[in-house]
């Protein structure tokens, strides 16, 4: 089982001009493989920044992350390796794949750059990687990006980042950019491939109804700290924390809104 | 489902207010983003510092016997001026190279760029600075006026993409691929010869003297007309392309949907919005254009005959005059660097973003 | 204008066969827009609409089902190859008068807009002039319209319209690039607002914006509405939004209404299968779980 720990992490930005600002204040979690973690937060609560410390774009202030009990390595063989057992979807469909390219390109990449598979069966691996995305491989494999759906290049994005067949997969809005009717069917698949897979996903999001379907556990940011940390239909339903609960009173919630009991509310907000 | 809460606590406001990624506004909007200008200022003087010794280095590492054979044919050069002439020609040798580099400085600090051998061993500043005015004066002037009209005109067929105005970019740009040189002997050929409506070339009339007055300017007026309107013809197509390829990319920008969604009158859209922002770019190109007017117009000088600096330094390459020509390099150089930090001066005026120090 | 001359587009109430017109504020009937493109794609198919004076009327659908070309092509604003292919578009003015839209002149029309409808525009990310502060650009907006206010006056009306939206006045000489998301957001309501029209249109403006920043939002809106009448046709493809702030929902698909009532009933009773796949599309966030399979 595979284990990801971020422990105590702190992470400060000096501002030219304007002094410091923390953007991550002592966060701890533990992410095992097989479970799924959706991290929620608004703009600015520093979930991106956990996003970064993963992929080693940034590195914490203070704090440790550790990848199955060792510190995550920052150099050379070891970086090499890290980066192919954690993996990122990024937010953005259209901006995350190289519109000069095929799909094939996209997918067939990180294969042979990670020696997954020899040489000649990378092709193979391709189709199988955009059959297990649900995506018809021969209509998909030589087209550019911008022929496809945005639900479509997220499905792209995704069987990339398996290709390397990592054990942590870290999702950063994977489906806020795509239209809510095709939200479902990619949290869907991420939540199959999860399972098949065993990955530990890191789901996050400012959505509180999809982490609160797709995850196992939520935990909640605001301005850098977890403030709220438990299984997610306690945290969604039965929030201690009252910026948690703002959250939730929020969200757009229909069963609760057309509720006999709560009838002030048809129309008016 | 269990029972909630119905009622809606009410958000934060100051942190709805604010935001929670804003960029907050940086404190006073002072139109002058001194620090940001301050940077850049210290950059290009670390630039030109770096292109001064660059030029100190240059002609020692040319082979000696050059330069030397050049003084030694030259005897009528004082003490003085011959010493100032080795220090600049690497000729100084007996001195240690720190020792030379410092007195290098010192005769830039004070003005003196040697003598010129070529223009009777008058000094080389004031060789330059008689060439100066006229390079400055009527390229400086032709330039403007073709980024002017270029960039107005580029606006304008961009607003109106797709109507029969489109054509003047074609034949603007086929105009700036005609071999200036014909060009100008066209014009001269036309205009001057057959026609006589123009002098033939110089900048003002034979046996005339630089003065203030109205018969002279005059002079200049007629003289410069040619000139200055074949640059304008040779060199209009690529602004007009350049600003009317960022016309179409900013027509495409939601803020301009905007603009007409409010009903703004087309006039203001075109100016206010579009134009005020396609024509950033084309500051950028202007300022770099700048810095080569002074070195660039040798063909135009050459078939004018016009006293510029161009054609001072051709006469100064062809004369081995070394001392005239490392002068003019580091004119040139002096002038690209102004020109480009009147840009970032103009661009952090015109484009508020850019006088954002990091959020 | 001498009261005899009528304009072109001026249709006497007793002449117009629609309900009755204290009611109803926009009347549009069988409008089409195409695409002129090749093949000619169909992005709005024979639209029948009446939109009631004061009420919230969202328009849900996915990507491409034609509700941004809808509210579009209504206000005129849309650019070749789009063409109005058929329909008529009434507007009910508050003083009685019945103006056909298709009929009015680009100067009646360039006078009309944001006197009468006025637009939220998505993402105002870019949707503001980046070289401009946000007092001017709120200003020109009176400076085009009420040309017979002074620069004082001008400038006044700009200050209560920051103070009204919650941005606040000393924001008057901020660029856009210095303000948040919600605050640009913000300001773009200003400046609907700013003639108060007797229709906003607005598209997708909270997406991209953080959940509370976005209640916050829509309460505003929900607040100005009741201070100020107008109406409001909200674009978004987001439906759980919809149903908490709309009175009535259309539901479009590929260019067609395909179910028009008020959210209560598209909620809980609704018709079409379109809209009951659509429905069951987004995960809830209090009721079963079991959209998404775990």
């Amino acid at each position: 089982m595979t284990v990801l720990e971020f422990d105590a992490v702190t992470k400060i930005y000096s501002v030219r001009g304007a002094g410091q600002m923390k953007a991550l204040d002592d966060v701890s979690f533990r992410l095992e493989s097989g479970r799924t973690i959706g991290l929620v937060g608004q703009s600015g609560s520093g979930k991106s920044t956990i996003a970064k410390i993963l992929t080693q774009l940034e590195t914490p202030t203070s704090g440790e992350v550790r990848l199955d009990g060792q510190p995550i390595p920052r150099r050379g063989k070891g970086l090499r390796a890290y980066r192919q057992q954690l993996r990122m979807v990024f937010q953005d469909p259209f901006a995350s794949l190289n519109p000069y390219h095929s799909i094939r390109y996209h997918i067939a990449r990180p294969l042979r750059l990670d020696n997954v598979v020899p040489r000649d069966q990378v092709d193979d691996e391709v189709r199988r990687l955009l059959e297990r995305v649900r995506l018809d491989s021969n209509a998909i494999i030589d087209r550019r990006p911008h022929e496809l759906s945005g639900g479509q290049r997220q499905r792209v994005a995704i069987a990339r980042a398996l290709a390397s067949r990592p054990k942590i997969l870290v999702a950063d809005e994977p489906v806020s950019m795509l239209d809510v009717s095709i939200r479902v069917g990619v949290l869907n698949l991420l939540a199959d491939l999860q399972r098949e897979e065993g990955l530990g996903v890191l789901y996050i999001t400012h959505d509180l109804a999809t982490a609160r379907h797709f995850s196992d556990e939520i935990m909640v940011l605001n301005q850098g700290r977890v403030i709220e940390h438990g299984p997610a239909d306690e945290v969604i339903l039965r929030p201690q924390n009252p910026y948690t609960q703002e959250l939730r009173a929020a969200s757009p919630d229909p069963d609760n809104h057309f509720a006999p009991a709560t009838g002030t509310f048809g129309g008016a907000l | 489902m269990t029972a909630v809460e119905p009622q809606l606590p009410a958000p934060d406001l100051v942190a709805v207010q604010d935001g929670t990624t804003a960029t907050t506004a940086v404190k006073g909007h002072s139109r002058i983003p001194w620090r940001f200008l301050g940077g850049r200022a210290l950059f290009y003087l670390f630039t030109l510092w770096a292109a001064i010794t660059i030029n100190f280095f240059l002609p020692r590492m040319m082979k000696g016997d050059a330069v030397t054979q050049y003084l030694a044919r030259n005897r009528n050069v004082s003490p003085e001026a011959a010493d100032a002439l080795r220090s600049l020609l690497g000729l100084d040798t007996d001195k240690s190279l720190l020792q030379q580099y410092i007195d290098y400085w010192a005769l830039l600090l004070q003005g003196d760029l040697g003598v010129s051998l070529l223009h009777g061993l008058r000094p080389v500043t004031e060789v330059i600075s008689q060439a100066l005015p006229w390079t400055i004066g009527l390229v400086g002037f032709a330039t403007l006026v073709a980024f002017a009209i270029g960039t107005i005109g580029g606006a304008i067929v961009g607003w109106r993409r797709g109507s029969r105005l489109d054509a003047l970019v074609p034949i603007t740009t086929f105009l700036s691929t005609i071999p200036y040189f014909w060009l100008g002997l066209l014009a001269i050929a036309v205009f001057s010869v057959n026609l006589g409506w123009f002098p033939i070339g110089k900048a003002y009339g034979v046996g005339m003297s630089p003065e203030w007055s109205f018969e002279f300017v005059g002079q200049v007026i007629h003289h410069g007309f040619l000139p200055a309107t074949t640059i304008i013809i040779a060199s209009l197509g690529g602004w007009m392309l350049g600003m009317r390829n960022m016309m179409l990319t900013v027509l495409d920008e939601d803020y301009v949907m905007v603009a007409q969604a409010k009903g703004m009158p087309n006039s203001r859209v075109l100016w206010g919005y579009a134009a005020r922002n396609a024509v950033l770019p084309q500051i950028q190109s202007f300022a770099l254009s700048i810095g080569f007017i002074v070195g660039g117009t040798i063909v135009m000088e050459m078939v004018f005959s016009y006293p510029g600096v161009g054609k001072l330094l051709l006469d100064a390459t062809n004369a081995k005059d070394y001392a005239l020509m490392q002068g003019v390099f580091l004119v040139i150089t002096l002038s690209v660097l102004l020109a480009n930090l009147l840009a970032d001066v103009a661009y952090a005026f015109l484009d508020p973003r850019t006088r954002q120090t990091e959020a | 204008m001498h009261p005899c001359i009528r304009p072109a587009w001026h249709v006497s109430p007793h002449e117009s066969d629609h309900a009755p017109m204290n009611e109803s504020l926009l009347s549009i009937h069988d409008f089409s827009v195409t695409y002129d493109v090749d093949p000619p794609v169909e992005a709005v198919k024979h639209v029948t609409l009446e939109l009631q004076r004061g009420e919230i009327l969202g328009l849900a659908g996915e990507s491409g089902c034609g509700k941004t070309t809808l509210a579009y092509g209504v206000q005129r604003l849309l650019k070749a190859p789009a063409v109005i292919t058929s329909g008529s578009v009434v507007f009910h003015d508050a003083s009685g008068e019945d103006i056909e839209l298709n009929s009015l002149g680009v100067e009646e029309m360039r006078r009309f807009r944001w006197d009468k409808i006025s637009m939220v525009f998505q993402g105002a990310m870019n949707a503001l002039n980046p070289v401009a502060p946000i007092g001017d650009q709120l200003e020109d907006v009176f400076e085009v319209h009420r040309p017979s206010l002074s620069a004082s006056q001008r400038r006044a009306a700009v200050v209560e319209l920051l103070e009204i939206v919650k941005v606040g006045a000393q924001r008057y000489r901020s660029f856009p690039h210095e303000l948040s998301g919600g605050m640009r957001q913000r300001v773009m309501i200003a400046m609907a607002l700013a003639l108060r029209p007797q229709l906003m249109v607005m598209d997708e403006p909270t997406t991209a914006l953080d959940v509370l920043v976005q209640r916050e939002i829509l309460r505003q809106i929900s607040q100005l509405r009741h201070e100020f009448g107008f109406s409001v046709i909200f674009i978004t493809h987001d439906l759980p939004l919809l149903l908490e702030i709309s009175d009535r929902i259309a539901i479009m698909r590929e260019g067609e209404i395909v179910e028009l009532d008020t959210a209560e009933r598209i909620w809980t009773d609704p018709q079409n299968e379109y809209t009951k796949t659509l429905l069951s599309s987004f995960p809830r966030l209090t009721g079963e779980r079991g959209v998404v399979l775990r």
